[in-house]
């Protein structure tokens, strides 16, 4: 009895709750920063719920396979995250990630959080052009590697906007 | 009530939200499973099928001729590393991180003289890898002892066991650093055979492509589990050594006519 | 026999306040040059890739090795059944506890990322006698306190004997561990030797004697207790054999070395042509840490002399930091022999030519917080436990 009760209030709630998400007002609210390449993306490399509260262990987990296994082709990756959401600063080059206001340092200061990242990391893009000679030959497979994103500008994104939003929204309300 | 139910609300709606996050990745899968199937042709981890080494012709390499230093320093962003204020070049050469060096030598006895290039020699039997309290210093599966500079403490022990001086500490803070080779002050490192280009499906090291550009062709960088390999073939050709082989470190990195 | 009673130390105000701010001053000092090292990184310490380890690793060896040594006090009281030494204790294990801990803040200071203690801790390789040796510093610590408690509590005397046995054994393996760090190094010519790690042994016997003879005059003149000459005696003439002892295993290093060809270099640079270190091979280590004590340890002039037993352990442990020195900055300025029969032209980073090392002032001050430290350890935790017998008095003629 008890577990069939379980099973009805279960599927109400699922109901109740997709009727009051379809209803909710989609939110907006988003810590990209203008003029990054991530401004013009739909989403980061997950649902920009769980990257915004898993992003660290994604990215431990996928440092040790770059690492120690030299899987280079991982999801995520901090060049990856720089590459993405690093800011233009208009005479061809970025803002450090890491400088006030830019894409890392916003959260990061006001969670109180150490950002020790970029102590060794570059927390800028490389400038495509400057080492396209070094690696003349492996550039194709080297973009690859680095850009690790899986969905790409010229591609529709798996998921529309308005789904996005409303996991997005969902999120925030947890 | 409220209070009481709460717990189970609190489960609920982690149900829903679980249930909507489930669906959205399960239409999301198929573009994930497409991407990696695609890459893995070209994205599979170091193997041990491979074992990457090199050979230095040390009757090729050049007197004064750096090629290989500069274009390891580009290679990996050493040069971006600035001089601390005021230092002078004695201690700057002694702190400053040297992944490979050029070494001008002659025998007592017979003053024959030879030039070589100096790095790490990727032993299969690393003494950096025994000492390593944290095991930051590692070989990887296709023989590329390198640190993971995320666990390495800084202690210094395998600059005390290398028998090579192949390893540099970082003594300053670095301000620049290229994506493909990130460093960082109070850690150890040391060459890598250019692992970055090596996973990215390159077959060629940074050094040795600057040695060929000047016309040299000292360096030669390849598989030694390949019988094929051009590498592999050199080596059976001519007689080459290894450093300090009374060691018996079975290092990667072997020299001709020395 | 007149029952023994412990008590806390407990001395004038001033003296003891005065001390203790003294300490406290040197550490904040350390601090601070912890700080700037770490804050600026190493570039501004005389360490380099040439000389990777140096003063602040000699101070915390040598605070390692010594502690290791000022537990055999305690050790000789209960493992081997020496009565004299028994009363003794209590001291030796504070005092062994805090110079370890003096030992280990220095050399975690010096890392080059000290805020990665946690890494340390959680990754371990178990081919590292480095990651070895972090197991038997910890382990010396749980030991050594539980040895100490053994000794002070009434209730936990069943422990006494077992954890006497287990911390004896302990740090026997510590020291070897210590030692083992330089004698399993390979590449380098000075340390690639079997016999460091009994030499190391024998090091720490000196000097943990040593530091404790000073420790304990020093706690008895602080808190006006009296310390018989009879008991002084004995630890004195202990000391003159580990000195001796120390020479000898020195001897037998080197004359192993110069038996083989391969090592001569290093043998001439130590013992011969090595300048600054040759010096302080023969005037630091050999003179002022061996014969000079050795003579008044044991010539009838000093033998009632106080002053000459504080004056002989100073020099034993000013000899013994030397010969500390020696191995590990003299066996690293040493180059190594990459190239057998080959004379190096150039090299941009110094291969074949004796590496220099100037200590900066921050790694000497770092080092010495090290030692205050572990003074201020022993005098808090003397405050604080009743670790030192009322009084030392000679046992009358017979009884002992």
């Amino acid at each position: 009895m008890h577990s069939s009760t379980g099973i009805l209030r279960t599927l109400g709630l699922i109901l109740a709750g997709s009727i009051a998400l379809l209803s909710s007002p989609v939110h907006s609210g988003t810590a990209v920063t203008p003029g990054s390449r991530a401004a013009g993306m739909e989403s980061c490399v997950a649902p920009t719920a769980e990257i915004r509260r898993n992003h660290m262990d994604y990215l431990k987990h996928d440092r040790n396979r770059v690492v120690h296994e030299g899987v280079r082709d991982v999801k995520h990756s901090l060049a990856g995250c720089v590459e993405c959401h690093a800011e233009k600063d208009g005479n061809g080059g970025y803002h450090p990630i890491n400088a006030d206001g830019q894409f890392c340092s916003g959260c990061h200061e006001h969670l109180a959080v150490n950002l020790t990242c970029f102590q060794c990391h570059s927390k800028e893009p490389d400038r495509k052009h400057s080492d396209a000679a070094s690696l003349s030959g492996i550039r194709n497979a080297g973009q690859r590697g680095r850009l690790g994103l899986l969905i790409k500008l010229n591609e529709a994104p798996a998921l529309s906007s308005e789904e996005m939003a409303q996991l997005h929204a969902l999120s925030r309300e947890e | 009530m409220t209070g009481k139910n709460e717990p189970n609300d609190m489960k609920r709606r982690e149900f829903i939200g679980r249930t909507v996050l489930a669906a959205g990745a399960a239409s999301v899968a198929p573009g994930i499973l497409l991407t990696v199937a695609n890459a893995k042709s070209e994205g599979e981890g170091a193997s041990s099928d491979i074992r990457w080494g090199m050979l230095i012709d040390s009757n090729k390499c050049v007197d004064n001729c750096t090629a290989c230093v500069d274009a390891c320093e580009r290679e990996n962003g050493i040069n971006l590393l600035q001089r601390p204020e005021g230092q002078g070049d004695e201690m700057w050469n002694a702190q400053r991180p040297q992944w490979i060096r050029k070494v001008k030598l002659r025998d007592r006895q017979t003053d024959e003289v030879t030039n070589l290039p100096m790095m790490c020699q990727h032993c299969e039997f690393p003494p950096c890898v025994d000492v390593c309290p944290t095991g930051a210093s590692f070989k990887r599966a296709d023989g590329i002892v390198m640190v993971d500079r995320h666990i390495c403490i800084g202690c210094r022990y395998c600059m005390m066991a290398c028998p090579y001086k192949a390893r540099s500490f970082i003594h300053k803070n670095v301000e620049k650093q290229t994506v493909r080779s990130p460093r960082g002050k109070g850690c150890v490192e040391s060459c890598n055979l250019c692992v970055h280009r090596i996973d990215a499906g390159a077959t060629t090291t940074a050094c040795q492509d600057a040695c060929e550009k000047d016309g040299h062709k000292a360096i030669l960088f390849g598989d030694l589990k390949d019988p094929e390999s051009q590498l592999s073939k050199a080596l059976k050709e001519k007689s080459s050594r290894q450093i300090r082989a009374d060691l018996e470190l079975n290092t990667g990195v072997r020299y001709t006519s020395l | 026999m007149k029952k023994l009673h412990y008590s806390e130390l407990w001395c004038s105000s001033p003296r003891y306040w005065g001390g203790l701010a003294g300490l406290t001053f040197i550490i904040l000092l350390g601090m601070a040059a912890a700080y700037h090292m770490e804050h600026s990184g190493h570039w501004v310490t005389g360490m380099s890739n040439q000389v990777v380890w140096g003063l602040p690793h000699v101070f915390a060896i040598f605070l390692i090795v010594a502690a290791s040594g000022a537990l055999n006090v305690a050790s000789i009281g209960s493992v081997f059944g020496g009565p004299l030494y028994k009363p003794l204790g209590r001291f030796s294990g504070l005092l062994a506890i805090g110079l370890l801990a003096g030992g280990l803040v220095v050399l975690l200071l010096d890392l080059g990322r000290p805020e990665r203690l946690i890494v340390a801790m959680t990754h371990y390789n178990f081919k590292s006698i480095f990651a070895w040796n972090i197991i038997l510093y910890t382990g010396f610590f749980t030991i050594v306190g539980i040895y100490l408690w053994a000794m002070i509590d009434r209730k936990a005397q069943k422990f006494y004997q077992p954890t006497g046995f287990a911390a004896f054994f302990w740090r026997l393996a510590l020291t070897t561990g210590t030692g083992s760090i330089f004698g399993f190094l390979v590449a380098r010519e000075a340390y690639d030797a079997a016999i460091m790690a009994p030499m190391f042994i024998i090091m720490s016997f000196s000097y943990g004697l040593a530091f404790f003879i000073i420790t304990l005059m020093s706690a008895y003149w602080w808190a006006s207790r009296e310390l018989g000459s009879h008991r002084l005696e004995k630890l004195k003439n202990l000391l003159g054999v580990f000195v001796g002892a120390v020479l000898y295993f020195s001897l037998v290093y080197h004359l192993t070395n110069l038996y083989v060809t391969q090592h001569h270099g290093v043998e001439r640079f130590i013992l011969l042509d090595g300048g600054l270190y040759t010096v302080m091979f023969w005037l630091g280590q050999v003179t002022i840490g061996g014969i000079i004590p050795l003579f008044m340890l044991y010539s009838p002039a000093f033998s009632e002399n106080r002053f000459a037993i504080a004056i002989a352990s100073i020099m034993v442990l000013i000899g013994g930091f030397i010969q500390i020195y020696v191995i590990v900055i003299g066996g690293q300025a040493y180059p190594m022999n990459l190239f057998p029969g080959k004379e190096i032209l150039s090299s941009s980073f110094y291969d074949g030519a004796v590496a220099a090392y100037t200590p900066s002032l921050a790694e000497g001050v770092l080092g010495l917080a090290g030692i205050a430290i572990a003074m201020t350890l022993v005098a808090v935790g003397a405050r604080m436990l009743k670790v030192l017998p009322e009084t030392l008095e000679d046992p009358k003629e017979g009884t002992a």
